[in-house]
């Protein structure tokens, strides 16, 4: 029997690492020394930084989306029967049909999903852009928004550190285009005392939101929602009301790693070098599934997945070591409808944002299709 | 019985050791424990400052050759 490389979620980070051993084993995959299998969730794969455009109506949500199966390389065995139950003991992982599959290499990359309902009011009084569902009815609500207050709510722990701003950004761009300029009001919301977590994005949006007349609330870590009286209050004893609430709700882990005793609130205790999970030396773990302290990002999860390829790669064909992952992340900043900049860093790096530029603003927009390409292990 | 944790967000840049405090006091018990390990100098001071603002307790706060120790009980 050859060697099985199991690989839990058809995501970002699952796709690249399939992809990326397909190509780099491609005659241990015709002799069937190697196989290789994704469980994913849904036989769609959607680009979810596009989400951040669909409440402004500046994306198509066709283009969002494409069949998982026409990613993926044909050798990879792609079934739609997402993980129920992983036994790292036993080398074996049961779907939701029932049917059970071992391993001998796992890759977990089983991400991370929107927990608004641990926030008492939140889901029944916030609109969000996580996911499509919550980005259509955001744009619905801002095409009947005609004035008033917005809060625009950051809550930890979440994906995509950068999108908050971008929204925030964004909506006020595009209010005031729709003419409404001087009939809103912005307030950010955000969980520590600074305006982002990477202190030179912090610094650059003090200036850039007091030119916009965009108010701010830091130290504000939410408590709950009141739907009725169209406030939000937090830990820290403040209230604010609102006309219309955005929320970036607080994130946990997959249900299944909880379930299979993996660790808290879905987040795998995993080495920030290696990526092996605690405790496994054939089991690794990857995007937002990790509890490395570092961005929950796509870009994450890529230069992750870059590292474990290599990796199985090289422990199968010639059984050593190849490198460890160096906490890489590069995340865009879309900082208005025509303009935008990036920011990279990784554990001995610090971030040193650039000024922002209409030609980043452009290479962004070129990489919403270039996507693709990264999905299936060309870029 | 009480837990304690132990973050190591040394040279972490985003999300930084206070947002990952506030993720792991979400996930803990009241009367468990979270000690953060940061190099971030406004980590260290705006960390003490939330704590006692929002009502948890400051175990004990240290300053390290080249990071700080800072340890957190869950109040409420």
């Amino acid at each position: 029997m050859g060697t099985r490389i199991l690989i839990l979620g058809s995501g970002l980070g699952g796709t690249i690492v399939a992809n990326g051993l397909a190509r780099r084993m491609p005659a241990e995959l015709r002799a069937g020394d190697v196989t290789i299998t994704v469980l994913g969730a849904t036989p769609k794969h959607m680009y979810q930084p596009g989400l951040l455009y669909v409440p402004f109506g500046r994306a198509r949500e066709q283009e969002l989306f494409r069949e998982e199966r026409t990613i993926l390389d044909r050798r990879i065995n792609f079934q739609v029967d997402p993980a129920a139950q992983i036994d790292v003991d036993n080398n074996r992982v049961t779907g939701k049909s029932g049917k059970v599959y071992e391993y001998d290499y796992l890759v977990i990359a089983t991400g991370s999903r929107l927990a608004p309902e641990s926030i008492p009011g939140l889901k029944e009084g916030a609109h969000q852009f996580y996911d499509l569902e919550g980005a259509r009815k955001l744009r619905d609500a801002l095409q009947a928004f005609n004035g008033g207050k917005i809060v625009v709510n950051v809550n930890a722990p979440h994906k995509c550190p950068v999108a908050p701003v971008e929204m925030t950004l964004m909506l006020d761009e595009h209010l005031r285009s729709r003419g409404l300029t001087d009939k809103f009001e912005i307030t950010y919301t955000y969980p520590i005392g600074r305006l982002h977590s990477l202190e030179p994005v912090a610094q650059w949006a003090v200036p850039e939101f007091d030119r916009r007349r965009i108010k701010t609330q830091t130290f504000f870590n939410t408590a709950s929602v009141d739907p009725e009286q169209k406030t939000i209050t937090s830990e820290e004893g403040d209230t604010l009301p609102y006309d219309l609430l955005i929320t970036i709700p607080p994130h946990r882990g997959a249900q299944v790693i909880e379930d299979s005793g993996l660790g808290k609130m879905g987040w795998v205790p995993t080495n920030p070098k290696t990526l092996k999970r605690e405790g496994s030396d054939n089991v690794f773990v990857i995007g937002d599934t990790t509890s490395i302290p570092i961005s929950k990002a796509g870009s994450t999860a890529h230069f992750e997945a870059d590292t474990v390829i290599e990796n199985i790669t090289l422990l199968v064909q010639e059984g050593r070591w190849s490198r460890d992952y160096d906490g890489k992340v590069f995340c865009f900043i879309e900082t208005g409808m025509n303009s935008g900049t990036y920011v990279w860093f990784n554990y001995h790096t610090p971030p040193k944002p650039t000024p922002p530029t209409q030609m980043v603003h452009w290479f962004k927009l070129a990489y919403n299709r270039m996507y693709w390409l990264s999905a299936c292990g060309l870029l | 019985m009480s837990n304690r944790q132990t973050i190591d967000a040394r040279n972490t840049f985003c999300p930084g050791p206070m947002m990952e405090l506030i993720a792991a006091l979400k996930q803990s018990e009241i009367g468990d424990e979270v000690e953060v390990l940061s190099s971030d100098k406004g980590s260290a001071n705006d960390i003490p400052a939330w704590t006692k603002k929002v009502g948890h307790q400051v175990v004990s706060a240290e300053e390290h050759a080249d990071h700080w120790a800072i340890v957190v009980k869950k109040m409420k």
